[in-house]
């Protein structure tokens, strides 16, 4: 069966009927010539995959990561559970006003004595405890602090992919251009690059954040400028890392082969100097992914990030900055936060295996 | 999903056997190497003017894409003053012979798997020690020996000594034992002068270093001394500048000169040359080579020259072994050798190299690739480059034929004209 | 004295038509400071003023030591780098000075082979693309022949056609070398410079690659441009052999002449200190002592004299003049020049 086939594949890719397929039957009559024999290896793809999964820590985070996308992107899906709450979707069925009437006596100042009535008021808390509905509780609000976590982690990780992403694009166009064509351009470029990493981007993130909030402008515009920001104070690590990868490529003899060739040069960028920066790309991209859950998480926390009408991981530790949810509440603010940890960490472990399957010297 | 690959990839499934197997094997094979004991390393030489005796030698590397078998049974031996030299092309195991020799195979991956390297050692036992002796003079001005303190005032003891001579199974040594045997008395020289050197110490510190871990009691002045006077004796015109120089202030030629120097400092009883002219020019090669058979005169040691270059075997050796994937085809005297080329191979690289002077309008050649010896029969492994194969080439290794006392073939062509 | 004017002049009217590659006094320079003053200025003369011409099926053989310059003397003829001076005549257009898309335009007439076939290809491209890429670039066949085209060149050169669709890290230095020469003769070219082709490669392979060159060069009546530091190989495979030192050119010759009969100092050592398969020949050697000056740094005069065994005074002062003594074999060396002057 497998022979045939083989057959068939070598016929219409090679069109050349009467040699090969006479070659193919001889071997495969035979055991593998020895030069056949010898000659045969792992798909370029496989070794990558193997020394990925032969990793048990990028394993771990494979793992963590799946799971949390499931949970964020899948799970709130499932309205009909019990458990399963919109979210704006409020839960205020505590009781809604209590009165109590204290009587005190107090002494007048004519020795008689009157009594007051003290009417103490207490308003409804939409605080409650973790229970079969709410598994983790509801804050302050009412909302489901479970369900809340799942429509943060949405757009935690949403942020974190779409300003990677963008990062990396104007990482690999900046940084090729830098790169490729040295000279001034390079020099403008990499100044540039250097002004972004000399700005202190937390205090300008804070800056942005507290005048967007003085703006009260709405909470979908104000994650997409924060969205713009992130990317904007990031991709000049990529550009750099892209550069740098792009000015040892460019000596290495297959280029000046390229160039002998009479290549354009938008072929040699994007044909040869693009795929062999992928690798480091990716494991840079992995990485950076961590830090950017991590920073909008810093800005939620001190709540200039994203506003809390959208739940994310960030805002809603933003909660354990009230005293009382620190001390009672531990139910709000336990969760995103490992969440942000797992979520980091699996980043980091993924990246790192990726380095290491992609690194030839690793090779064993 | 297109299920039928191209036979040239390994299948998932293989490759998880392969994987799975390697790891029992490895398991295996350091199990059984720590289990080693004295009884089992200590051995007798078969031909007591032999220094080095290799015996059915078999390295094993264990990769994903299954078992290289770079040495696989190689038989030879390296008496005592001769120049060895070893010629095959890439892959061919010539490197990996003598890694093995000098037990540099990395494990787990790499294993001695079977066979043994037979080593006439000078094994040293300490049998007492002494208070180390410094030249100071006194008022007068007169050399009086004191005994030599260290800083916190306490004396200075040397290790005292015996040597005898003992034979030692290389293959089966505990790796405690071989740091006696590395650089004292089996040194090396290596193919890339440029890497071979610690960028960040002077020339002085690293060849002191020697020294100083394996000459007893040697004190910094002396070590500094002897540096400076090997440096001399491979050529080195301004020992003393050298001597504070950076490797990356040397040219090419000059570093191997200073690895030469370096290997030379214990007065090893072999000095193994890994390809040690191929980075250099013509010109420096002829200077380097020269200064090598300069230098076996004077130390009167073995040296075991490893190197693909035919020219340069013909000029140095005395006794050449012929390597293909893993195996011995040919080995014997160099006129042997050069004169009376009996194996396929050995005559097919003879006569594919163009040499000077001696123009043909087309070169010889032998067809096909090296092999990587991955998975390869059990057949004459030359078979299928060969011109002369024959039926019976279809059959297990041919076995080692002796036409002269010296002169050894592994070829079906001769089975049956042993002179013995 | 007039003969010789009349006689250069007749070359350089008439000749210049039939040579394929004429390249006449090339020099290159890397600047390797930078500094504020324009004087202050330290260049590395990597090609000093070299001159050679190359007919159409021919090899010219380059031979010399690392470092002098060779390298850079077949990337600059390719105009891989730019040339600070000279020219560069290649079928009779001036290519010393195309830039840009008329320079691309003109590319596929030359090629290059590199030393190393491990890092000349790119290593995330397939064989078939690797060949083919500048092919359907410069659209050297009809878009359907295009496959059948690789696949010929492929057969060629001695590859199999099941390698179209491999990468290549997964061949060896012989088959890499191949998928160079094949990538090279896609795009039909009439001269092919060859960076120490073999060099990289196992003995047996050596002879393979060596006869496939010739092969071709019958085949296709290709021109190379063959540089090498192995003086048996490029005996073997050239008609002209020219000798470098630090940059110059220092003798060129046909190779029957220049073997048997070396004329320079540096040619003299070089050949003598090639090792010779027989341990029966054992040669009175020319050991050439110390090393080749840095070329950023050469010495004055003749750039031999440092290492030259027969230095005279001269040779310290005064460059020697790279002259024609008979027969097409030029020589830069006092040794002769003073034997002229004398006979004046």
């Amino acid at each position: 069966m497998k022979s045939k086939k083989d057959e068939i594949f070598e016929q219409t890719e090679i069109q050349e009927e009467s040699v090969t397929t006479t070659v193919a039957e001889v071997t495969e009559d035979e055991e593998l010539s020895i030069e056949e024999a010898t000659d045969r290896t792992i798909s370029p793809t496989r070794m990558v995959l193997k020394r990925f999964f032969r990793s048990k820590l990028s394993m771990a985070g494979l793992i963590i990561l799946l799971v949390l996308f499931l949970f964020s992107f899948l799970f709130p899906l499932f309205k009909f559970l019990p458990f399963v709450w919109g979210e704006q979707e409020q839960d205020d069925s505590n009781p809604v006003v209590e009165t109590r009437v204290n009587p005190i006596e107090v002494e007048g100042e004519d020795g008689t004595i009157h009594t007051v009535y003290v009417v103490e008021y207490f308003y409804r808390t939409n605080y409650k405890a973790p229970s079969a509905t709410h598994w983790l509780g509801t804050d302050d609000k009412g909302f489901d602090v479970f369900s809340r976590l799942m429509y943060g982690g949405r757009i935690s990780l949403t942020v974190g992919f779409v300003v990677v992403i963008l990062e990396t694009i104007i990482g690999i166009i900046l940084g090729g251009i830098a790169g490729y064509f040295g000279g001034w351009v390079d020099n403008l470029i990499m100044r540039i690059v250097d002004i972004f990493n000399c700005v202190p981007n937390f205090p300008i993130l804070m800056i942005i954040g507290v005048s967007l909030e003085a703006q009260e402008i709405d909470g979908s515009a104000k994650l997409y400028i924060m969205m713009a920001m992130l990317t904007l104070f990031g991709w000049a690590g990529t550009a750099r890392l892209v550069r740098g990868q792009i000015l040892s490529l460019r000596e290495q003899e297959f280029m000046l082969s390229a160039e002998a060739s009479g290549l354009p040069v938008s072929h040699k960028i994007i044909k040869h100097l693009v795929p062999n920066v992928m690798p480091q790309l990716i494991v840079s991209m992995t990485l950076g992914l961590g830090s950017v859950i991590l920073t909008e998480a810093t800005l939620g926390y001190l709540g200039i990030g994203i506003s809390p009408v959208y739940a994310t991981w960030g805002n809603m530790i933003n909660s354990a900055t009230n005293q009382t949810v620190l001390n009672l509440y531990p139910n709000l603010w336990i969760a995103p936060g490992v969440c942000i940890v797992l979520a980091v960490l699996a980043f980091n472990f993924i990246g790192d295996g990726l380095r290491d399957a992609f690194d030839p010297k690793s090779r064993r | 999903m297109k299920k039928t690959q191209d036979k040239h990839y390994i299948s998932r499934s293989e490759s998880s056997d392969i994987a799975k197997q390697n790891r029992i094997t490895i398991k295996e094979l350091t199990k059984r190497n720590a289990s080693y004991t004295r009884d089992d390393y200590v051995t007798q030489m078969k031909d007591p003017k032999n220094i080095v005796e290799f015996e059915n030698l078999h390295t094993y590397f264990y990769t994903d894409n299954g078992v290289v078998k770079a040495v696989n049974g190689v038989t030879f031996e390296i008496p005592e003053g001769a120049t060895v030299g070893i010629v095959g092309e890439s892959g061919c195991g010539k490197s990996i012979t003598s890694m093995s020799l000098m037990r540099l195979i990395q494990a787990p991956a790499g294993q001695i798997v079977d066979g043994s390297i037979r080593f006439r050692s000078n094994v040293r036992t300490q049998i007492g020690k002494e208070p180390i002796m410094e030249e100071q003079t006194d008022e007068q001005g007169n050399p009086v020996f004191v005994v030599a303190k260290d800083k916190l005032g306490r004396t200075r003891y040397r290790k005292i000594y015996e040597e005898h001579e003992e034979v030692l199974d290389i293959a089966k040594l505990p790796m405690s034992e071989m740091s006696h045997i590395r650089g004292r008395e089996i040194s090396m020289i290596f193919q890339e002068p440029m890497t071979s050197l610690n960028p960040v110490f002077t020339i002085g510190d690293q060849l002191d270093e020697v020294s100083l871990l394996h000459i007893n009691g040697i004190s910094k002045e002396q070590a500094k001394a002897r540096s400076i006077e090997m440096l001399q004796l491979v050529g080195i015109a301004m020992a003393e500048h050298v001597y504070k120089s950076y490797p990356h202030e040397l040219s090419g030629g000059m570093r191997q000169r200073v690895m030469i120097a370096m290997s030379l400092i214990c007065n090893p009883k072999l000095i193994i040359a890994d390809e040690p002219t191929t980075a250099l020019d013509v010109t420096i090669q002829a200077q380097i080579l020269d200064l090598l058979r300069e230098v076996k005169h004077k130390i009167s040691g073995s040296i075991m020259l490893i190197t693909h270059d035919l020219g340069v075997i013909a000029e140095m050796v005395d006794y050449v072994v012929v390597m293909y994937a893993g195996r011995i085809v040919e080995k014997g005297t160099v006129e042997e050798i050069f004169k009376n080329p009996l194996h396929p191979y050995t005559v097919g690289l003879q006569r594919s190299k163009p040499v000077v002077g001696n123009d043909v309008d087309r070169l010889y050649n032998i067809d096909g690739n090296v092999p990587n010896p991955i998975n390869m029969p059990k057949t004459c492994y030359f078979k299928n480059r060969c011109e002369r194969v024959c039926d019976k080439c279809k059959g297990d290794f041919p076995e080692m034929v002796q036409v002269s006392p010296t002169h050894f073939v592994a070829c079906y062509l001769y089975n049956g004209k042993e002179k013995n | 004295m007039s003969d010789l004017i009349k006689t250069n002049e007749l070359e350089s009217t008439t000749v210049s038509q039939e040579h394929l590659l004429q390249i006449t006094n090339l020099r290159k320079y890397f600047q390797i400071n930078k500094p504020f003053l324009k004087k202050n200025r330290v260049f590395l003369k990597a090609v000093d003023g070299v001159s050679f011409n190359l007919d159409a099926g021919k090899t010219v053989g380059i031979v010399g030591e690392s470092g002098c310059g060779k390298t850079t003397m077949g990337r600059t003829i390719l105009r891989l780098y730019d040339v600070t001076d000279g020219q560069i005549l290649f079928n009779g257009m001036d290519i010393t000075k195309l830039k840009g898309e008329a320079l691309r335009k003109v590319r596929p007439q030359f090629q290059m082979i590199f030393q190393d076939p491990y890092s000349s290809l790119s290593p995330r491209l397939p064989v078939g693309e690797i060949i083919g890429e500048a092919v359907r670039v410069h659209s050297i066949v009809p878009k359907s022949e295009y496959k059948d085209y690789v696949i010929d060149i492929m057969r060629k050169c001695g590859l199999q056609p099941h390698f179209f669709g491999r990468y290549p890290h997964e061949f060896s230095g012989g088959q890499r070398q191949r998928i160079c020469i094949a990538k090279a003769l896609a795009l039909k070219p009439k001269m092919v410079i060859c960076d120490e082709p073999v060099s990289a490669l196992d003995v047996s392979i050596q002879a393979q690659i060596i006869n496939l060159f010739k092969d071709l060069q019958a085949q296709d009546n290709l021109a190379y441009v063959f540089i090498s530091h192995d003086l048996s190989v490029v005996e073997h495979i050239s008609d002209q052999v020219g000798v470098m030192y630090l940059g110059n050119m220092v003798e060129f010759a046909d190779k029957k002449d220049l073997f048997a009969n070396p004329m320079h100092p540096y040619t003299q050592a070089l050949l003598s200190a090639v090792p010779v398969p027989d341990p029966d020949v054992k040669m009175n050697r020319i050991i050439l002592h110390g090393d080749i000056p840095s070329p950023a740094n050469p010495p004055k005069g003749c750039k031999f004299h440092t290492r030259c065994s027969k230095c005279m005074d001269i040779c310290a002062e005064v460059e020697p003049e790279f002259k024609d003594y008979g027969n097409g074999h030029c020589v830069a060396c006092h040794l002769y020049s003073q034997g002229e002057n004398n006979n004046k």
